[in-house]
């Protein structure tokens, strides 16, 4: 089963449950990916040995200046301006070009290769028990997407999830999120009781249950400040509420020195089994 | 006109929060435009009360469509499509396109021996104009699943830079996304100043960290403001002396306080809702990027 972690607004607790959920389960041959690749943060919970490491990116073209004629066509059917033909030469932009091969295909010379653009790198290695593995992307780069996309087919090919795999999604509600979410069982999604955790939730919700067909629930982290407004929301859309959190300092402060919650605090053991059990119930409807 | 742009890296650290109170503190003494830039869980307006005065279809990027008359199912769209957008749908005689996984990259479009893909446009979100006390704010919302995020990040900004410059107004001040990638490269650009929002915990560190090198990058000043100082007064320190190595000014550190939740279910920028030591540290925090930007 692929259970994904999102949450439509950032730092309501993603990856606290995501990363405790991962060890209450304590599944045999489970897998763990952070798929929060701008900023990662769940090895820091995790400690995972990280054995393998791998480039990533996406491939762009390579002019053969022998073969080329500087017609132009390459340039005439790119989409994002990532080739441009500039007298006789061509020009390549590697941060525009989205790696859709398109030129290769158009090329009347056959005088277009592709070459790998690195722009992230896919770490893997145990956690414990957990298989755990994260994509990074380089500093400056712009695209997450094609990053997580070469995360879940490298993970999820080389061991797949007999057992479970608990994918750990960005904040927002945009491509990096689909990309991540896409093909899971289930989407737990966090959230704070706050019109900010409101609101962002709900496009959250609008993307994943009702556009990518997600079944999804939901965890209110934080219980205790704000208002009513999540639960009112969350009756109305019918949208189950399977784990409350209270607001405790003890678990910010432990989740500030990057100690999980089962941990730190022992009776959350039992509490996210419970709560792994609830979505296995909602998975099984 | 000076641009701000406020950032963090990880999400939730009260981005918005230190945005909305410098919106209020800088309305009080200058003219001001501000834009929400974080188009996929745009908050600021919701402690802004702002009067929606102008709305704007945001049509961008390409989306295939195969004409079912003319598809053959010879496949070849599917074979070059590098996004997994396109399939055959059991039952069905003709390819079908999954609009939320098509780039628009329009490979299959040229690819088709039938001509039977045609290239659409979509509206992907919409961008608005309202007015509210403290002066215009420009917003976005962007349709479910859609990207091109950055593009509407930057006709947001954009917007709010046009008639910043049209009114001689002094300041912009833009509410940037989480992250470090795409959006955060298209709200940043252009800006004089980021100020970086950061919560003093493990991971607040590790993305702090991330963050400044693409200020770096990009070569925006930074300033840092520590949130939410005291739940780990250790990983504060640490930032600061992190922040002290990199030549980066902390200018404030703002201790936990409930007043800020009970602000934003009020609808209303911290420091118009309260007047205690966290509004005390906002206006402290404006003031010393005023003067910093007055340089």
């Amino acid at each position: 089963m692929i259970i994904a972690v999102a949450s439509g607004k950032g730092g309501t607790g993603k990856t606290t449950v995501a990363v405790n959920l991962a060890l209450a389960a304590n599944s045999a041959n489970s897998l763990f990916l952070d798929c929060d690749v701008e900023e990662p943060n769940a090895a820091l919970f995790l400690h995972p040995t990280l054995e393998h490491r791998k480039e990533v990116g996406i491939l762009i073209p390579q002019v053969d200046e022998a073969k080329c004629t500087a017609c132009g066509r390459c340039a005439e059917v790119c989409q994002f301006n990532a080739i441009a033909v500039v007298g006789q030469k061509v020009l390549v932009f590697p941060e525009l070009c989205h790696g859709c091969g398109s030129c290769t295909l158009n090329c009347p010379e056959e005088a277009i290769t592709e070459v790998l653009n690195v722009t992230g790198v896919l770490e893997s290695g145990p956690a414990g028990a957990i298989q755990f593995w994260q994509g990074v992307m380089d500093v400056g780069q712009a695209m997450a997407t094609p990053i997580i996309h070469q995360l879940k087919t490298r993970s999820l090919e080389v061991q797949p999830p007999d057992g479970l795999a608990i994918i750990d999604v960005s904040p927002g509600a945009a491509c990096p999120v689909v990309e991540a979410v896409h093909g899971a069982d289930f989407c737990l999604m966090v959230t704070e009781p706050t019109p900010f955790g409101l609101h962002d939730l709900r496009i959250a919700v609008e993307v994943i249950r009702d556009e990518l067909h997600i079944p999804v629930g939901i965890v209110v982290n934080r219980e205790g400040v704000g208002d009513s407004g999540v639960d009112e929301y969350c009756a109305a859309e019918g949208v189950p509420i399977l784990m409350r959190i209270p607001l405790d300092r003890r678990i910010a402060e432990a989740h500030s020195e990057g100690v999980p919650v089962v941990e730190a605090l022992p009776e959350y053991r039992a509490k996210f089994i419970t709560l792994y059990g609830r979505i296995q119930e909602e998975v099984a409807k | 006109m000076k641009q701000i742009v406020i950032l963090s890296g990880k999400g939730g650290t009260g981005k918005t929060t230190v945005a909305a109170a410098l919106v209020h503190l800088a309305s009080q003494e200058a003219s001001i435009v501000f834009a929400d830039a974080d188009v996929d869980a745009a908050n600021l307006e919701l402690v802004l009360d702002p009067t929606v005065q102008e709305t704007h279809d945001f049509a961008s990027g390409k989306l295939a469509v195969v004409d079912p008359e003319l598809c053959t199912s010879c496949g070849i769209c599917a074979q070059v499509c590098r996004y997994n957008a396109i399939s055959s749908t059991p039952g069905e005689s003709h390819y079908v396109v999954d609009p939320i996984a098509c780039e628009g990259c329009a490979a299959c479009f040229y690819q088709c021996p039938e001509d039977a893909i045609r290239l659409e446009v979509p509206v992907a979100g919409q961008w608005l104009r309202s007015d509210t006390r403290f002066g215009p704010l420009f917003h976005a919302r962007l349709f479910a699943g859609q990207e091109n995020s950055g593009k509407l990040v930057t006709t947001v900004k954009q917007q709010g830079r046009l008639r910043a410059a049209d009114e001689e107004r002094e300041f912009l001040i833009v509410d940037g996304p989480p992250g470090i990638g795409c959006p955060v490269i298209s709200a940043s650009a252009g800006a004089d100043l980021a100020l970086l929002v950061v919560e003093p915990t493990v991971s607040g560190v590790h993305d702090l960290e991330r963050a400044l090198a693409t200020t770096n990058h990009f070569r925006i000043p930074s300033l840092v403001v520590i949130n939410k100082a005291d739940i780990n007064p250790k990983r504060a320190d640490e930032i600061a002396a992190f922040c002290q190595e990199q030549g980066i000014e902390v200018v404030s550190r703002i201790l936990y306080d409930d007043v800020v939740t009970e602000a934003m279910v009020q609808g209303l920028p911290v420091t118009a809702f309260e007047d205690g030591a966290v509004t005390a540290e906002l206006e402290h925090v404006w003031r010393h990027v005023r003067d910093w930007l007055a340089r």
